[in-house]
């Protein structure tokens, strides 16, 4: 790993003073990822800006309708919140599945979301919710702030607070992991709500993205079968050695099916 | 440039100054010379190097010493009693033979501990499920789920 400046923000201003004072700074938040990175000499930041003591980016809470997230809450307390078993469950379990225990423990919905892996989990929720990522400058709405693979509409500086999901009629999210590193190699988010139906697909293509074959087939039928019969294109999707093309699209239709059957509560 | 680090570390204060790229790992093992947490992957894959912090189990190759500051680090050295014994689930991996080269032990001892503070009873299905960040090469896990399982009825 590379030198770099290190900074314990005390506040959100803070936080954003050091970046502008940084050359090539980066935010650090559980940093299962760029922790990792850094060590791989693969990102090199001049600064790292430690999130960890803002007390006021952790914890659930509702917010009228919504479900809010703080930006530092780690995956394990997501899976463990009663609240968010409550309200949508489907994203508990999402978090309960993210790498393994210790990652969990470490690992935040921020971090996550900023960081747009393409076979991350929580871009799918995201995307497959309808959310808006909250920063310090302004709200984006989930279809806007995933722009390509490990890109966002963050500008620079630009923290992600929380993320505020509209709580669905139902949802479900079923991913086939890579056995080796449990990331997705198809993750599939379905949700239904009054403003019409959600599928988001992570791990298949180059970021995450909504299925419109999906949901037009979801809207008709919001039933396993329905999901099951449709035929997604493979076009554009990845293919690498761990899975083909097309088998990874056959296997977005049959995740579907299994996260609408878990969206009925089978 | 170094920093400042305080922590508490086995319920000893700890003060030190560390260069910020220091993991958690190295400052345990070579400044603190707590050589219980084992490097065993260096990339966050085989949880050998698991020590609390904050009461829950981390890969401690994979944060910053400082991503510690002022908190609390338990290690395999901090859960064996003072007179030298071991720890229940220490001697629940040696009475099952959950163990065989030892390297990838503490990580999965550690690992235990906090899965007993959610579930003090686990199903063999789910001790198998929390261990997915523990890799053992040499037992094939099972008599590790027996050690766990019974780890976990000594200590209840």
């Amino acid at each position: 790993m590379y030198e770099f400046q290190y900074h314990r923000a005390s506040s959100l201003a803070d936080a954003e003073g050091a970046f502008s004072n940084g050359d090539d700074p980066r935010f650090l938040a559980g940093g299962q990822t760029l922790i990792a990175a850094m060590k791989l000499r693969l990102a090199a930041p001049s600064d790292l800006i430690d999130l960890g003591g803002l007390a006021e980016l952790k914890g659930v809470c509702m917010d009228g309708d919504n479900l809010v997230v703080g930006a530092m809450t780690t995956h394990a307390d997501v899976a463990n919140s009663a609240e968010v078993q409550k309200r949508i469950p489907a994203l508990a379990h999402l978090a309960s599945g993210i790498g393994d225990r210790m990652v969990r423990n470490q690992g935040t919905m921020g971090g996550s979301v900023a960081n747009n892996d393409p076979a991350a989990d929580y871009p799918a929720a995201l995307l497959g919710l309808g959310a808006t990522v909250l920063t310090t400058q302004r709200s984006i709405p989930a279809d806007a702030f995933f722009t390509g693979m490990y890109e966002t509409a963050l500008e620079p500086g630009e923290l992600i607070k929380a993320v505020s999901f509209p709580v669905p009629a139902k949802a479900g999210y079923a991913k086939f992991p890579n056995p080796a590193s449990r990331y997705a190699l198809v993750g599939v988010f379905v949700s239904q709500s009054a403003a019409g139906v959600r599928v988001a697909v992570t791990g298949a293509g180059p970021g995450v993205f909504r299925s419109a074959e999906l949901e037009a087939a979801l809207t008709r039928s919001f039933t396993p079968d329905a999901a099951g019969s449709v035929a997604v294109p493979s076009d554009g999707l990845n293919a690498d050695m761990h899975a083909a093309a097309d088998y990874r699209a056959h296997l977005i239709s049959v995740m579907a099916k299994r996260a609408v059957a878990q969206a009925l509560g089978g | 440039m170094s920093a400042k680090l305080s922590l508490e570390v086995n319920g000893r204060q700890v003060s030190a100054d560390v260069e910020p790229r220091t993991l958690l790992i190295d400052f345990l093992r070579d400044e603190l010379r707590l050589t219980g947490a084992h490097v065993g992957c260096d990339t966050a894959q085989c949880g050998a190097c698991t020590v609390h912090v904050n009461g829950r189990a981390v890969k401690s190759c994979n944060v910053l010493a400082l991503q510690a500051q002022g908190g609390k680090v338990v290690t395999i050295e901090g859960i064996t009693p003072d007179d030298g014994s071991l720890h229940p689930m220490q001697a629940a991996f040696r009475d099952h033979h959950g163990l065989q080269c030892g390297y990838c032990t503490p990580g999965m001892v550690m690992s235990a501990l906090d899965l007993l503070k959610r579930h003090p009873n686990p199903t063999r299905d789910q001790i198998r499920e929390e261990l997915e960040g523990n890799l053992c090469r040499c037992t094939g896990y099972h008599n590790i789920v027996s050690a766990i399982e019974a780890g976990a009825k000594a200590m209840s």
